[in-house]
């Protein structure tokens, strides 16, 4: 094979109009000029899978919290043998990663100090999991305490006469700290028990490929995972409030989503209307705790904060039940199909190997639920409430003339808030108009524009030279970087014209019309029987799920939410294609074959008229504009 | 669809009797009663053979001259079946058998609208069984027209049991004369645009996790008989899904000759040879139907498929042949057994030599 690299970030030079970026961001996330010769001896291959746009300076905390939370468990409490944590770097705007590790002479000592660890948690999985769902529940708690409102023009007499001697401002410092702080706890909690479940996933899975030379991975998925997940919660409560809304006879009342205050006022006034409110109320918290992006972005919109998405998705719930159509998940198929599986890979074993078979998957779908769940407790409920917090911050600021758009703390480093913040208390101390209103409004604009420039370029799938195979278990399993991966990003896929590769996610075969979907704001333009195409898919994407035929992503493996959520709604996907949604123009047929991993442009298939217009919009998205959501409205 | 003692529909209601039938009938008979797309056709029973040898007076000539015969003097071996062969297809066939035959030949091109060409296959009481592959042994005629054809190549098929191969074959593997019979297949003639054969394990190491699938163009007797390099998919039997495909040369293809009414062998141009032969939606099902039948005779099967030009898509797959896999059945549990010694366990310490191996350390 020959050998073929991918750029160094040091040849790399910015977008135009991005010079200067890297001082946006902590000198420890950057690569450093005088570091040239240690990072170039890395691979890094760019996730964007978590990160698909530029991160503004602040939301960097999503990835090093993130990250460094994954690396901590594998490297200082679990000891994994041969797998440390991940660094990370962040080249022109995008997150990069190159995974770390274990010294050969290391990997030895490490297994008996891993076998004490993760064995105790595999034994007492189901108390510590427990113990880890109040220690959760209390941590989002503790955030959603914090209240970052702008301080009074005096002391509380109340503070004066009770002799509490400190002052509001000290409460707002303190409570910023917090609100990082509990993140990073957040954030640990994260991966007590990820790794551990991907560890004893990929212990079945390599059994699985041992004993079945050549098993798909997806039917290792398919016999692991579960079916009533929380992750799917949200989505079936949309389903249940739809039902309930037809029942009740309420149907009529959902058509303005553009207003849900008097939406949902409509509806409280209606005869049965108090009873679906309760039920509405019951369920959106926690369940609307949902984003529609990942988690890791300030706009991310989330359902709790935005009802015009909870009440258009069930809208459209209601318009598919009254038209007859099936919404529910195919549980019971899911379940039949799941069992089959299992029951005939068993057959063909021997007792001894039938022994290690249901040991192995029985612990794997003990662990599994984690797996998922995990993502709603902490991308989609602490972070939003995270960045609710935030938001509110930014906005208690920017009242107080700090910048001029509600969104402008973003552009700061969180330890640069910290700065803004200790320079708004001390001209509320000392009586003097804060300095942040003459430095910040103009920076906040200057950054801003960096951010836009860089945002113009897409980042290029990895930097440096790739190792010859990738071995270390986490980048394979949760981002489904392999060697053929890797070679297809190199352009070395033998895949021909108009054929796209990836990973066979999902099981069928569907035949469409593309419609690709480069934000979430772009998710109402989808339409029944259409092919889903984007650069990643959201768990929030549910309620569009049931309109479309398949799935396509450029990134993601055989764990990556599009799989699962694809696996659980019974339709075909290929994920981890590369390009596919940079390729694709909405309207294009498509035929996708989730058992073989290929998705094919049906040439000469007539295209539907109303298409064409949206389709040269999206060639213009493509080859002019940001391919995926900026960074500002 | 009369069933007499000398015929059986493979649609009839009657038990597949492989006495009656032969390895090759019976299995017919009882792939169309297992639902299975059989193209339809009957047996000419061993009811028939045996009255037609009883009637031709011909059974003691056939015992003095196999019973002192040595499978190594080749001359005496090939005088003897040439004569054999040439007693049986000289004699009339008793009117009582023929009326039966003929009968059912015209039942068979009655469920037609025009006349439709058939196949005409030995099958004998000894082939097709487990511990004794005799596969091939005995006669295939392709592609016949009207009933003066057929009844002609009814007759090879009963004299094609004194091949000197037959014979030869017999003497070696010690199986005797006595009882020695012969059924044979009249089957519509399936006008393949691909056909080959699917082995319901992995042949290569005994893995029944797998079917292996091989296509080439035209009718399967290219793909049976060796003389093309087919295409070679490996499926997971569980999932159903590819998961390696080899492309064939596939240099030639056996179809129909319409200027002959008989078959021809055609050369297959280079852009045909360098694509799969068949679709993934085929190989589906294809691979679908082999695993039916493995369900249903609850062992490994050996199927030959064919996909009918004629017939629309979705309908055109039709199952030639389904035998018990007899190569690799009873070596797969000593591969289990190896199997099984590596991959034992579960838990922590098996956890931790997972992450060591897919690390690609040595794990002692």
């Amino acid at each position: 094979m020959t050998e073929k690299s991918f750029p160094s970030p040091y040849d790399q030079a910015p977008a135009h109009g991005a010079e200067g970026w890297k001082e946006l961001y902590a000198y420890n996330l950057v690569f450093q000029e005088n570091r040239r010769e240690v990072e170039e001896a890395k691979f890094w291959f760019c996730d964007s899978q978590h990160w698909p746009t530029v991160t503004k300076p602040f939301e960097t905390i999503g990835f090093e919290f993130a990250v460094s939370c994954l690396g901590q468990y594998n490297t200082r409490h679990l000891l994994i043998p041969p797998a440390n944590g991940i660094e990370f770097r962040i080249h022109n705007g995008y997150v990069f990663m190159s995974p770390v590790g274990v010294p050969e002479a290391d990997i030895a000592p490490r297994v008996p100090e891993f076998m004490a660890r993760a064995g105790h948690y595999f034994q007492n999985w189901e108390t510590l999991l427990e113990q880890w769902q109040g220690k959760i529940r209390g941590t989002i708690d503790e955030l959603g305490a914090l209240n970052f409102a702008a301080l009074p023009d005096k002391v509380d007499i109340n503070d004066i006469t009770s002799g509490k001697g400190t002052g509001p401002n000290n409460d707002l410092l303190a409570q910023y700290d917090e609100l990082i702080a509990l993140t990073y706890r957040a954030w640990q909690y994260h991966f007590e028990f990820l790794n551990l479940g991907y560890v004893a996933y990929l212990d079945f899975f390599s059994f699985c490929k041992e004993v079945f030379p050549g098993i798909p991975d997806q039917a290792v998925a398919k016999m692991v995972q579960g079916v009533d997940m929380e992750l799917f919660r949200p989505d079936d409560e949309l389903k249940k409030l739809a039902k309930l809304a037809i029942e009740l006879g309420l149907t009529g009342l959902f058509g303005n989503t553009a207003n849900p205050e008097q939406t949902l006022a409509g509806i409280a006034d209606a005869t049965g209307g108090a009873e679906w409110i309760a039920a509405w109320n019951e369920a959106k918290d926690p369940w609307f705790n949902f984003t529609v992006g990942n988690g890791f972005y300030a706009h991310d919109k989330y359902w709790i904060d935005h009802f015009e998405l909870p009440l258009g998705y069930i809208n459209d719930y209601i318009g598919r039940l009254e038209a007859g159509q099936t919404i529910d998940r195919p549980v019971a198929e899911l379940v039949a199909e799941r069992d089959r599986i299992t029951e005939e890979y068993s057959e063909l074993l021997s007792p001894e190997q039938l022994a290690a078979f249901e040991g192995k998957l029985g612990l794997a779908r003990q662990v599994y639920p984690y797996v998922e769940n995990h993502n709603f407790y902490i991308e989609h409920w602490t972070m939003g409430v995270f960045w609710r917090k935030a938001r509110q911050l930014s906005a208690m600021l920017q009242e107080q003339g700090f910048w001029p758009d509600a969104d402008g703390m973003f552009f700061l480093r969180r330890d640069e808030v910290r700065e803004a913040l200790f320079d708004y208390v001390t001209g509320w101390a000392v009586g003097a108009p804060a300095i942040g209103p003459s430095y910040w409004p103009e920076e906040v604009e200057r950054r801003r524009a960096i951010v836009d420039a860089l945002q113009s370029e897409r980042p290029q799938p990895a930097l440096n030279t790739p190792p010859a195979v990738i071995t270390e278990p986490f980048t394979l399993m949760l981002w489904g970087i392999t060697s053929d991966q890797i070679k297809n990003w190199l352009g070395d896929s033998d895949a021909p014209e108009g054929e796209f590769r990836g990973m066979a996610a999902s099981s069928g075969v569907a035949e469409g019309p593309a419609r690709v979907i480069s934000s979430s704001d772009q998710l109402a333009e989808v339409q029944e029987g259409d092919i889903l195409v984007a650069p990643v898919t959201a768990p929030s994407w549910g309620p569009i799920f049931g309109k479309i035929r398949a799935t396509v992503t450029d990134i993601g493996g055989m764990m990556s939410h599009a799989a699962i959520v694809c696996r659980e709604y019974g339709m075909p996907a290929v994920t981890g294609t590369g390009t596919a949604s940079s390729q694709i123009v909405t309207g294009q047929w498509l035929r996708v074959d989730g058992n073989n991993g290929t998705v094919t442009v049906v040439e000469g298939h007539t295209h539907d008229l109303s298409l064409a217009g949206d389709a040269v919009g999206q060639l213009e998205q493509v080859l002019d504009g940001p391919l995926l959501e900026g960074s500002h409205a | 669809m009369t069933t007499t003692p000398y015929i059986q529909f493979f649609d009839g209601a009657d038990e597949p009797r492989h006495d009656l039938l032969g390895g090759k009938c019976a299995s017919l008979v009882a792939l169309t009663q297992a639902d299975m797309p059989v193209p339809p056709g009957f047996a000419i029973t061993t009811a028939s053979y045996d009255a037609f040898i009883a009637a031709a007076g011909i059974q003691d000539d056939i015992h003095v001259l196999l019973a002192n015969l040595d499978a190594d003097d080749v001359a005496e071996v090939d005088r003897v079946s040439a004569q054999l062969r040439f007693e049986i297809e000289s004699r009339p066939v008793p009117a009582v058998v023929r009326a039966d035959f003929v009968a059912a030949y015209h039942a068979l091109q009655a469920r037609f609208s025009e006349p439709v060409p058939v196949a005409v296959r030995s099958s004998a009481t000894a082939e097709d069984l487990p511990d004794a592959s005799f596969a091939g042994q005995q006669d295939t005629y392709l592609w016949l027209h009207g009933i003066d054809d057929v009844a002609e190549h009814i007759r090879r098929c009963w004299a094609s049991l004194f091949t000197s191969r037959a014979i030869t074959y017999r003497l070696k593997n010690n199986i005797p004369n006595e009882g020695l019979s012969m059924a044979v297949a009249v089957q519509k003639m399936v006008n393949a645009r691909a056909a080959g054969v699917a082995i319901t394990m992995d042949p290569t190491t005994g893995d029944r996790s797998k079917i292996v699938l091989e296509s080439s163009y035209g009718l399967g007797e290219l793909v049976v008989s060796g003389l093309v390099t087919p295409d070679n998919v490996t499926l997971d039997k569980v999932m159903l899904m590819v998961v390696k495909r080899v492309i064939g040369d596939k240099h030639a293809e056996l179809v129909p000759d319409p200027a002959n009414a008989g078959l021809v062998e055609l050369e297959v141009s280079a852009a045909r040879r360098g694509v799969l032969s068949i679709s993934e939606t085929e190989i589906t099902a294809i691979a679908a139907i082999a695993k039916k039948a493995e369900k249903h005779f609850k062992c490994p099967q050996d199927i030959e498929w064919a996909l009918d030009r004629d017939l629309p898509d979705g309908q055109n797959l039709l199952l030639l042949q389904s035998r018990p896999e007899t190569v690799h059945s009873s070596r797969s549990s000593e591969t289990r057994a190896d199997a099984a010694a590596p991959a034992a366990g579960y838990g922590i310490e098996s956890i931790t030599r997972s992450l060591l191996v897919q690390a690609g350390k040595p794990t002692d």
